[in-house]
């Protein structure tokens, strides 16, 4: 604490420019009181800005399709004389394996923040902690490559044969789990967007189960209950709203995710009813057609991305007032 | 009684063997990726990487140099913008505006744009920056990366500057010092590290971002250090290179993902190096 002195208040003690000394503060403190405020408000400019230049772009799109451009299965950017493009495709493709990789993730993240919290013994807390969260640091890129040449061999020659017997000619499952095993497929892409959003559901379960208070655990265990059933009828119950807007923030970076799609999923615009076929989703497409696009084709795709905004920031801004809520909560 | 107590005792035992399962299941997925990395990636790393130029189709020679100068650079003048930009929009949050309404909606902003898709913000700068300036350049990919890192960053610095004790601020107040210079003699200096991990954590966060780059700052296969055209970088270069046919450009992707990765981590590791020691003062 001997570096606290400061240059300028020992000039200013001086009697002669005092005056000009306090004129000098205020504009100081004016100046960055203005500083940090306009950087504030930068932060309602981008979000504003992401809008406006979104719309601008996908103007010409929005005059030629309208609403049809939701419920067009046709992409088919080079027929003459006007290109027919429609979001189906990729809506269906980005919902299914948004849809596909919650289902895996939810219940593991969750177990393994159940792990870390409640039975882990404390000497493994931190290092496996920082392990999934390191997880969580990796570049989507890597995953993407990861699962391009790892893990969608192993599944398609693997897995994908033994679950598409295993349906067989059963009516709905049979067509959900039909067709040929596929290298490029949704399911492939599922599973790498799962392995993704499983640290961030993880150390946002972790964190909000520690909101609970200790004194309630004890008491439950004190009346002799198991781990699980403390789990089960006092720290869920607790930390619901908290659990509900982690995973709701984990949908939001599933639904938006791209560069670890993008290489397995194949970029097919058509909706086969299977997870094992080629699909795209709303991001993978943007990524792979967007630098050689252009005129309507180009709107078009900043149409999707405006789409994809939207869908994302609904499902975020529901996440952030869910955590909100379990905040006051625990302040009180 | 005694079969109710089984049962309990059992299901516990249970749901204990799954999420020991589930927490296996998350750190195999780790040591697998990082396993296919180091196997792949140390077999093309070289010298030569370091310093040679990314070739042309076919080539049997060539680096990443110009990829990894291209990526260090986008990436500091990345941070150079939005680590500023988030620092002061922070502080504000945090300094003047605590309760104020404008406040609450900054703060509710900002946690949206924290995991806006990164596609989205391509397009943003594209139809903001490249289209006006005419063409792709390494200062529309630097500007998307600052978007990325500003939210993180105002999200810490609001953090930290909140766990700062009020009695300092009235302590400083007390002494007649401005309100500016509390802010960034006392304030700045009390939440030091918190802020530099943020920084750091944002650091890593868009060192290895790709999908905002695809068609910011392009990539090329050239030296280039002229901020207005467009410049290597290794994100876009691993993307290019790693669906290819040419066998040494699969193999370089490999390598530069291992580069990327390890740098990544090691500034994941070190913001919690700090971190660690934050809450240990």
């Amino acid at each position: 604490m001997t570096d606290m002195a400061v240059p300028g208040v020992v000039d200013a003690a001086k009697p002669f420019d005092r005056a000009r000394a306090l004129a000098a503060f205020r504009l100081g403190d004016q100046t960055f009181y203005w500083v940090t405020r306009i950087c504030a408000l930068t932060v309602l400019f981008i979000l504003g800005g992401i809008i406006l230049s979104l719309i601008i772009g996908a103007w010409p799109a929005m005059q030629a399709f309208g609403l049809e451009f939701l419920v067009t299965r046709r992409w088919a950017p080079q027929v003459s004389p006007s290109p027919v493009l429609g979001a189906l495709g990729p809506i269906y493709g980005t919902l299914v394996t948004s849809f596909i990789a919650m289902l895996i993730a939810v219940p593991v993240g969750i177990g393994i923040a159940i792990f870390l919290t409640e039975l882990c013994p404390p000497v493994l807390r931190r290092p496996v902690g920082i392990a999934i969260e390191l997880l969580a640091g990796i570049p989507s890129i890597i995953y993407g490559m990861w699962g391009f040449f790892v893990l969608a061999p192993f599944m398609t020659n693997h897995v994908q044969p033994v679950m598409i017997g295993l349906f067989e000619g059963v009516p709905v499952l049979g067509t959900i789990f039909g067709g040929p095993p596929s290298y490029l497929s949704l399911f492939n892409a599922a599973l790498v967007l799962a392995i993704m959003i499983l640290p961030f559901i993880t150390a946002i379960s972790r964190d909000v189960f520690t909101t609970v208070p200790p004194m309630l655990k004890e008491s439950a265990y004190g009346l002799g209950c198991t781990t699980w059933e403390v789990v089960n009828n006092v720290v869920i119950p607790f930390t619901r709203v908290g659990v509900i807007g982690g995973i709701m923030l984990a949908l939001g970076r599933a639904l938006g995710e791209t560069m670890a799609v993008t290489f397995i999923i194949g970029n097919s615009f058509q909706i086969n009813g299977s997870i094992f076929a080629p699909g795209t989703t709303i991001s993978a497409a943007i990524a792979s057609e967007f630098a050689e696009a252009s005129g309507l084709h180009q709107s078009a795709l900043i149409l999707l991305g405006l789409l994809l905004f939207v869908l994302t920031f609904i499902v975020l801004a529901s996440a952030r007032i869910m955590l909100a809520r379990l905040e006051r909560k625990a302040g009180n | 009684m005694n079969s109710i107590y089984r049962t309990r005792s059992r299901t516990d035992k249970l749901i204990r063997a799954l999420c020991f399962a589930a927490t296996i299941f998350g750190l195999v997925w780790l040591g697998l990726i990082l396993f296919t990395l180091l196997w792949n990636g140390l077999a093309g790393l070289h010298l030569s990487v370091f310093t040679q130029m990314t070739p042309p189709p076919g080539s049997k020679t060539g680096g990443l140099a110009n990829a990894i100068v291209g990526s260090i650079l986008m990436t500091a003048i990345g941070v150079g913008i939005g680590a500023p930009l988030g620092l002061f929009a922070g502080t504000y949050l945090a300094e003047y505006g605590r309760h104020e309404k404008l406040s609450f909606y900054v703060r509710f902003i900002n946690d949206i744009l924290l995991s806006a898709p990164s596609i989205v913000i391509g397009l943003f700068i594209y139809g903001a920056v490249v289209v006006p300036m005419g063409g792709f350049s390494a200062f529309a990919g630097s500007l998307a990366l600052a978007v990325i890192v500003a939210p993180v960053v105002v999200r810490t610095t609001e953090d930290m500057l909140l766990l700062v004790p009020n009695q300092l601020r009235e302590a400083s107040a007390a002494l007649g010092l401005p309100r500016s210079l509390m802010i960034r003699r006392i304030a700045y200096r009390a939440a030091r590290t918190g802020i530099i991990t943020g920084i750091l954590l944002a650091t890593a966060r868009v060192a290895g971002e790709t999908a905002p780059l695809l068609f910011t700052a392009l990539s090329n296969q050239f030296w280039n250090l002229n901020l207005t055209k467009t410049m290597a970088n290794l994100p876009v270069t691993i993307n290019n290179f790693v669906q290819s046919p040419y066998e040494y450009w699969r193999q370089l992707a490999w390598t530069g993902a291992l580069l990327i990765t390890l740098a990544v981590l090691a500034l994941n590791v070190i913001a919690r190096l700090l971190d660690a020691e934050r809450k240990t003062k």
